[in-house]
């Protein structure tokens, strides 16, 4: 099965086939930050989930959640609703937004027989009492764990699961490097998938499809193009439609840096291997993480890190695509908008939602943009 | 008749010139060089703010007076114009919009603020809102974690985890206002918070009355603005004795807010401030009472047992704080309203879902859901805003709780 058919697979085929294989658990999530490498070390399979990627109707979550919803949290709903996410032995939810907050709630009411956490991750980042609130927050997710697959974390599993995590991201790490220096060696679309597909299968499995697209990106020859210079921002949770992402890229852009499937990528190093593992875990949240929408960054604030990032990799512009209703994106977009024009970058602001079918409209715009770029 | 509805309105004059008082502290708190702390309303820590000579501000306070004082729809075209969605909630939008235009509300100027402290409490969108006016003020912000309640309870860890943090805020709090710290000046503020949270506590009570002396939503959340505004002060004591005698009164007259009460409701969700009269006269005409809401606790769970305890100061503020509407789990929630629809006899439960407000709103349906199929609680839903004019479609609303007590009506007929 291609990567793109996988991405379709809506009753994630490729967990309830690692189940049979194993027999072992799958937790579900959404895709922003999850210390996989706890579940991971406990023989559970971390999952994250999408939504219904356009192709779900949505029946059943229409009577349990209001219409200024985001699509990726009624169409997930709705997928339970219909019996389509049995493959899932729970789901862990944390304070992404206010919506993922009190969704557990309501999964909690309607799945009785899941096991469903949640995991509040601490905000004030820079308290002395945050660390020893995130450990325990860390070991209470272990302990329901531990009920699903009898095993329990040990530091020595711990410690494996977060050296294979650390090479995961280093791999990501290499072809994300690759996409800032050359985009047009890797493209969108093929990094955005190899983002993806390592939220079904296993870590393991990950690293070899990461290491066979090492390989192959770095032995293909390839001409460059041209394209102005920009980063994604806003699309770290409810994903855009591929289409929406090969618009962008096939209307003038290349997209440097960006935010897609954040929690492949909590982190902006590696996570220590020396030490305790869960303290390292830890640390790594609270000291090491990227810059993210779902979460307070303490006197760091992310607009910042933009800027840092416009001048360091010499933009052109910076695109944002955020999803409707997306509240934590659509407060974000204000004060980086704000900062860009106060250094007068151009920017270009998209929605999109699940059901968006026609990309003509956001064509006109990113040509618009690319053109006002070029002839500035 | 003419006669109690002059005592009636006893505590409401008395709440105008505390609350005319209040705003002038905050008109003239450039000119008497007074310290400024903006806080959220839900799980606030003024107790804090105030023992260091803090004055407070709440920019869901301010908000909900533009909305009533119907200037809140060119507030929050102003945060548009700025590029804040017509997605994101109204309260913020109207605060970007207040900043914008020199923060010049309808009850005085508001001052800019020395110190943000963000009680993050059941609220994604106040971490936002506070850092936008961190940004745009140049103001320090501390951010209060208070974790959400996981599970059946407050665990001891998560009271350890905010006390701990509350220390943090002292120190800052000490640093900006130069006042020494004084655990004496802490206690008698939160003996004097915890003063009125005895008399609030024993009001609400009250509507278990028939009929209920007051409205439990269109009349509290009237009655609620001095714990929200004032609390930790004497006049905040004063208004709930005040206030208290006026409702017992009412009890002893048999004197309710509607002329025959006919339907005892309990509300859930807050209710939409630019069209107020309007969404409560809808309500009036079919003899509706609200004897319980959601909204009128978002300042504290007093009637809940939640109280501030001069002999346990820092960790009473913690579980005061954490056990906040909002930051209570839904089945929490779900559990509390039907307590609600138990002890005070309610025939039914009303549900506004504000777009704004995802911390409410999300789990309403579900709610919803719960009270008609596995209690049999007939449940009503309607939906707008609780800032945005934009939102409120009066013709709409009116079908939708007419046939709702049309068919409450029918069923008493049937049953008669």
């Amino acid at each position: 099965m291609d990567a793109e058919s996988r991405l379709e697979d809506l009753g994630l085929g490729a967990v309830q086939a690692w189940k049979e294989r194993s027999g072992g658990k799958a937790i579900g999530h959404f895709p922003v930050h999850l210390p996989a490498e706890i579940l991971h070390a406990q023989d559970v399979l971390p999952v994250s989930l999408f939504g219904g990627w356009g192709k779900v109707e949505i029946d059943h979550a229409d009577s349990r959640l209001q219409s200024f919803v985001c699509s990726i949290t009624r169409s997930t709903l709705e997928l339970g609703l219909t019996k389509k996410l049995g493959m899932l032995d729970g789901m862990v939810f944390s304070n992404i937004c206010d919506v993922a907050r009190n969704l557990s709630g309501v999964w909690t009411r309607n799945f009785p027989k899941m096991m469903v956490e949640y995991l509040h991750l601490p905000q004030n980042v820079d308290s002395p009492a945050a660390p020893a609130h995130l450990r325990a927050e860390y070991r209470r997710l272990s302990a329901s764990v531990a009920g699903l697959s009898g095993v329990p974390l040990e530091d020595s599993r711990l410690e494996e699961s977060i050296a294979l995590y650390n090479r995961g991201r280093e791999m990501l790490d290499q072809l994300a490097a690759i996409r800032t220096a050359e985009p047009w060696r890797l493209s969108m679309t093929d990094w955005y998938l190899l983002l993806r597909i390592g939220t079904v299968v296993p870590k393991e499995e990950h690293l070899e499809i990461l290491s066979r697209a090492l390989q192959s990106v770095r032995g293909t020859p390839s001409r460059p193009r041209d394209g102005i210079r920009t980063v994604l921002l806003g699309a770290f949770c409810e994903q855009p439609p591929l289409e929406l992402l090969r618009t962008l890229e096939s209307a003038g852009c290349f997209i440097l840096e960006d935010d897609l499937v954040q929690g492949q990528r909590s982190y902006s190093h590696a996570i220590a291997e020396d030490g305790r593992p869960l303290d390292a875990l830890v640390d790594a949240y609270l000291r090491g993480s990227r810059a993210s929408s779902a979460r307070h960054h303490g006197s760091r604030p992310r607009h910042r890190d933009l800027m840092e990032r416009v001048r360091a990799l010499k933009l052109d512009g910076v695109l944002f695509c955020t999803a409707k209703f997306c509240e934590p994106a659509l407060y974000d977009y204000v004060l980086y908008k704000e900062a860009l024009e106060a250094a007068n970058i151009p920017y270009l602001h998209l929605e999109y939602e699940e059901k968006m079918s026609t990309f003509e409209q956001a064509r006109t715009q990113v040509e618009t943009f690319v053109e006002s770029v070029l002839f500035d | 008749m003419s006669e109690n509805l002059v005592s009636q309105d006893a505590a409401k004059d008395l709440q105008k010139e505390m609350l005319g008082r209040y705003y002038g502290a905050l008109s003239a708190a450039k000119e008497t060089k007074t310290p400024v702390a903006y806080l959220f309303i839900p799980g606030n820590v003024v107790e804090i703010t105030s023992a260091y000579g803090f004055l407070p501000v709440y920019p869901e306070i301010n908000a909900l007076q533009c909305g009533i004082k119907k200037v809140a729809g060119d507030l929050i075209l102003a945060a548009e114009d700025k590029g804040y969605s017509s997605d994101v909630c109204g309260y913020v939008k109207n605060d970007i919009g207040l900043m914008l235009k020199d923060r010049q509300h309808p009850m005085g100027q508001i001052p800019k603020p020395d110190l943000l402290v963000c009680n993050y409490s059941g609220c994604n969108t106040f971490i936002k809102w506070f850092e936008a006016l961190a940004e745009f003020y140049g103001a320090e912000l501390f951010l209060l974690d208070i974790p959400y309640v996981r599970g059946d309870g407050v665990s001891p860890e998560d009271v350890d985890y905010v006390v701990a943090q509350l220390r943090e805020l002292s120190a800052v709090c000490e640093r900006i206002s130069g006042v020494p710290s004084d655990p004496g000046r802490l206690r008698d503020l939160l003996a004097r918070s915890r003063a009125a949270e005895d008399l609030w506590a024993k009001i609400l009570e009250l509507a278990r009355s028939r009929p209920s002396p007051f409205d439990s939503y269109f009349e509290a959340v009237f009655y609620m603005a001095p714990i929200n505004i004032l609390r930790g002060t004497e006049d905040c004591v004063t208004y709930y004795q005040a206030l208290l005698e006026e409702m017992e009164r009412r009890v002893e007259e048999r004197v309710g807010p509607v002329p025959e009460e006919k339907f005892r409701v309990i509300f859930e969700g807050p209710p939409p401030w630019p069209h107020f009269r309007a969404f409560w006269e809808l309500f009036k005409k079919w003899g509706v009472t609200a004897v319980a809401s959601t909204y009128s606790k978002v300042g504290g769970l007093y009637d809940q047992g939640i109280r501030h305890d001069p002999a346990r100061p820092l960790r009473s503020i913690a579980e005061y704080t954490i056990n906040c509407y909002t930051n209570w789990n839904w089945p929490m929630r779900s559990d509390l309203v039907k307590r609600y629809v138990d002890h005070y006899g309610a025939d039914a439960l009303v549900i506004h879902s504000v777009k704004s407000c995802r911390s409410f709103s999300v789990g309403q349906a579900d709610l919803r859901e719960r009270f008609i199929h596995e209690l049999g609680v007939p449940t009503l839903m309607v939906e707008s805003d609780l800032a945005d004019p934009r939102y409120f479609q009066e013709a709409q609303l009116r079908n939708r709780i007419d046939a709702f007590f049309e068919s409450l009506e029918h069923q008493r007929l049937v049953n008669a």
